[in-house]
């Protein structure tokens, strides 16, 4: 390998939670790696386990979820951190921007407060050192009149603005990894454009390492390097956003990307996938998909499809992979 | 901010007219006559008709209102049939007594109602959570009444460690809390009054700490690395302007004084004095009585506003 160590590697990744009646099932061996100065998208449905997977990089699940496997963040290993081991890495070296930018900051403080208490717990500062570093933070976000917005609370700025605002306080302590969750789904459509370009330009001119996780493909498409689909708490195809976007090799990416709005006829309807998710409770003992699948065959009930590598940086499991590979790789290849 | 201010204020006002008007006029809808305790029965017409007079009672309802209302302002609540003490003197009297209670009451039942609240509110279905949730019950359904007789039985009687009833050998006027021999009149019936308080905030607070706990936000602040004691200092900013209100209510109810209580306990606090006025059919001691309790409700409840206010900024927009 080239590089030498990578900013966020996850092996095996199992989450269950445990629960009086039931244990759901939501993460159930998850691997990929991001390097230094990525974007790693992670695609999925609601329930796929895209969420469970990136707040397991800070531990930032409830009690109840029991997590297994290898999780390693700026070269720590976050699942054998303790106390404030753990507390120094939140925020600091890998931070969080969240879906819902209302709910997700706190209404009684301002934003110039929010951001200047997590300047101060990371760099031990004090007060105007953390107002003026907040101030500065406004500004890279491109935050209008920022001076003004500092003594703003949460519910006097706009959605845009408060998403601003939450990645501002996200790059704080110039964070290496950088995970997203869904931070543009919550935004209206123009909003959303505006909020994704920004991402990529503070990603890029940080150098920062970033897991974005979305089901939005055309935000994908526009932001990661690589893309990783999950469906039912596994990936189940993995590679270069291009040329996934370009050949799908796994039926589920295929079905994704044929039931979008773009480069569809009008006159024709969208092809939605049949059927719904899996109970995350009930697992099937094979391939979750094969229920909705078209491809289905005989093996696809009896283990868990085997993991092909079709071409370097690609992964799909799927049993009918191999054949199905290699028609679509001669064609686009 | 000012603005808010002046404006609840101002709110205030036809509030406390309306519990004048409403105070007033209760007495003379609730049954039975006030001059039937001062007048002898066999007291002919015209005797009823000079007392009467000079009582005001011949006039219109609302000119009597006018009148009553023009004095009070200016502190005249009137001469109590009862005693002909003015009835400004014996409110001024019954209020500080209770106020006395209510000075010890509130911090201890806010201190510890609050604390175990919030301590049951971060480990809820926990072992501390279900025994707060247990005693805050005990202490709501407990009749205080009762307790305050239990209280009596087992510190007075049986161990002989505080006094049972009244103020002191000195009564009233020269009773100083500075001093123990007269401060030790109030444990019990500070204590006693606690309870319910205690009991309703814990439960307040435990609920508004554990539903702001799971609010997204505090996820957030996980996620920037706080610790849990920053994280709950969020959480309590954000629970307060719910519990203040409750806190409020209860200061409230205190100030009225409990009739239970401070007749089991013979103190003569604003709840004595009431219920001896009810007895005595003493209308002026009853309105004034009323009146001031209800301006101070109205005060709290106002100071409350405000203080929310202060915390919660999404409240001055209303």
């Amino acid at each position: 390998m080239t590089t030498p160590e990578p900013l966020a590697e996850v092996r095996d990744l199992h989450v269950r939670f445990v629960g009086r009646e039931n244990t759901v099932h939501a993460v159930n061996g998850v691997s990929f790696t991001v390097n230094p100065g990525k974007v790693l998208c992670i695609l999925g449905e609601s329930g796929s386990g895209k969420s469970v997977t990136l707040r397991a990089l800070m531990r930032l699940l409830p009690v109840q979820a029991k997590i297994e496997g290898t999780v390693r963040a700026a070269g720590r290993d976050v699942l054998a951190l303790r106390g404030k081991a753990l507390r120094d890495l939140r925020g600091g070296e890998v931070s969080m921007i969240f879906q819902e930018p209302m709910t997700a900051l706190d209404p009684v403080y301002t934003i110039g407060q929010q951001i200047g208490e997590t300047v101060r717990r990371h760099t031990g500062c004090d007060r105007a050192k953390a107002w003026a570093r907040a101030l500065e933070l406004l500004e890279l976000v491109r935050i209008p009149s920022a001076e003004r917005r500092l003594d703003a609370y949460p519910h006097e700025l706009s959605g845009g603005l408060r998403q601003r605002a939450m990645i501002a306080m996200a790059l704080s302590c110039d964070p290496r990894l950088l995970l997203a969750d869904e931070p543009t789904t919550a935004l209206d459509a123009t909003v959303q454009i505006q909020v994704l370009i920004l991402l990529r330009k503070i990603q890029r001119e940080l150098g920062m390492g970033m897991i974005f996780v979305t089901h939005d493909l055309g935000v994908a498409a526009e932001i990661a390097d690589t893309v990783a689909v999950m469906y039912a708490g596994r990936i189940v195809e993995s590679g270069p956003v291009g040329r996934i976007l370009a050949a799908p090799l796994h039926p589920y990416t295929a079905g994704l990307l044929a039931s979008t709005v773009h480069g569809q006829p009008r006159d024709r309807d969208i092809d939605a996938i049949p059927g719904s998710p899996p109970d995350m409770r009930r697992l099937p003992r094979g391939c979750a998909f094969a229920p909705r699948c078209s491809r289905r065959r005989e093996g696809c009930l009896a283990t868990v499809p085997p993991e092909h590598y079709p071409e370097p940086g690609r992964m799909a499991a799927c049993i009918a992979i191999e054949k199905h590979a290699e028609d679509t790789l001669l064609v686009h290849g | 901010m000012t603005r808010y201010i002046l404006q609840r204020i101002l709110y205030a006002i036809p509030i406390a007219f309306g519990v004048s008007v409403v105070c007033f006029s209760l007495v003379y809808l609730a049954p039975g006559d006030p001059l039937q305790t001062i007048l002898p029965p066999d007291a002919t017409a015209e005797t009823i008709e000079i007392v009467k007079k000079a009582y005001g009672f011949d006039k219109p309802l609302p000119i009597q209102f006018a009148i009553w209302l023009s004095k009070v302002v200016t502190g005249d609540f009137g001469m109590s049939i009862a005693t002909r003490r003015p009835v400004f003197d014996e409110i001024v009297m019954a209020v500080g007594n209770t106020g006395m209670l209510v000075v010890f009451a509130i911090p201890l039942a806010f201190s510890i109602g609050f604390s175990m609240g919030l301590l049951a509110g971060c480990f809820p279905g926990k072992v501390v959570d279900r025994s707060v949730t247990g005693i805050a019950v005990f202490g709501v359904s407990l009749p205080n009444y009762w307790l305050a007789i239990v209280m009596v039985i087992v510190f007075a009687v049986e161990l002989s460690w505080l006094p049972a009833t009244g103020m002191g050998p000195k009564g009233s006027d020269a009773f100083s809390v500075w001093r123990w021999s007269d401060a030790r009149f109030l444990v019990l019936p500070v204590i006693t009054l606690s309870m319910i308080p205690i009991g309703i905030i814990a439960r307040t607070t435990r609920a508004a700490i554990a539903e702001t706990r799971n609010q997204d936000f505090v996820q957030t602040l996980r996620a920037k690395g706080l610790g849990e004691m920053a994280v709950i200092r969020h959480v309590v900013k954000n629970a307060l302007p719910g519990v203040l209100a409750v806190m409020g209510l209860q200061f409230g109810y205190l100030l009225g004084g409990s009739i239970l209580v401070e007749t089991v306990f013979t103190w003569p606090g604003s709840g004595f004095l009431l219920s001896k006025a009810i007895v005595n059919r003493d209308v002026p001691v009853l309105q004034g009585t009323i009146l001031v309790l209800a301006v101070a409700f109205v005060t709290i409840n106002l100071v409350v506003d405000l203080l929310q206010s202060l915390i919660d900024p999404r409240i001055r927009r209303g």
